[in-house]
């Protein structure tokens, strides 16, 4: 098992951008977004195993699941996948080293992978933003 | 299994997960917008919809596959998130545990589901 650092910060050592800003707050807000979809997803798998049952024991599930709250939840689940596709596109990026650059000498005006990095989260949230418009409308108004 | 060979999976399950979820949400929650490229219906949960996609061996092995990569994906993100609350060593391996359990029978659940459903004839 890896080392771990220990956390003395707790919850906002966990969730604080500190002085990787943004970054880290996209990093934070990925990781709440795949807990949602998380739960959402071990939910989903119940719901479809009635389709063992027949026809008539799914259609019954999909009319318990027909009230504006289930529907406001299946929408926010949407919104979370979106982002957390987007943002682990970048993150994957970062991860194999192809967004952070080649090493150079340390000289002034100082850049850092950070840096670097902050055009490519602003990209992946306007990506993120039109889905959201487009999937959204469909969603919401289109798809009965 | 060591860790980096875990984190190896879970980036490679996020690829293979954002095709196959890409693909399931086009065609589930994107419906007017698929059908206007002819790929889709505007009625994908229907219960007729549901049970002949579910009988067509393509979104079987598609539905089997999403399973197991997004368990995989999912708890080891989970398990990850509980890791960095400072836990001790006994209670992180009980968590990778249950973690390993809980997606090994769920995985068996629904390939079962998956399987069963599209050996299902007359319906």
């Amino acid at each position: 098992m890896q080392h771990r650092y220990k956390n003395n910060l707790g919850l906002w050592g966990w969730l604080g951008g500190g002085r990787y800003g943004a970054d880290r707050y996209a990093y934070a807000l990925h990781r709440l977004s795949g807990l949602g979809i998380l739960a959402y997803f071990l939910m989903h798998i119940f719901v479809t195993g009635t389709r063992v049952d027949g026809p008539e024991a799914w259609e019954s599930a999909m009319h318990f699941f027909e009230n504006p709250l289930f529907r406001l939840g299946e929408f926010l689940v949407f919104l979370a996948f979106l982002y957390h596709a987007v943002n682990g596109i970048r993150l994957v990026l970062v991860e194999l080293g192809l967004l952070v650059g080649k090493p150079g000498l340390p000289s002034y005006p100082y850049s850092h992978s950070v840096i670097r990095q902050r055009p490519v989260l602003v990209v992946a949230m306007v990506i993120t933003a039109v889905l959201v418009l487009f999937a959204g409308a469909d969603f919401l108004f289109l798809t009965k | 299994m060591r860790e980096s060979r875990l984190w190896f999976w879970h980036i490679l399950t996020a690829v293979v997960i954002l095709f196959l979820l890409g693909l399931h949400m086009g065609i589930m929650h994107m419906g007017t917008l698929v059908q206007a490229l002819g790929l889709g219906s505007t009625h994908p949960t229907a219960s007729a919809e549901v049970f002949e996609r579910s009988r067509q061996f393509f979104f079987m092995i598609t539905y089997i596959a999403l399973l197991g990569t997004a368990l995989f994906h999912g708890l080891y993100g989970f398990r990850s998130i509980l890791c960095e609350l400072s836990l001790s060593k006994t209670l992180q391996k009980a968590i990778g545990r249950l973690c390993t359990a809980a997606g090994f029978a769920l995985f068996l659940y629904g390939t079962y589901v998956a399987v069963r459903v599209f050996q299902m004839k007359g319906v």
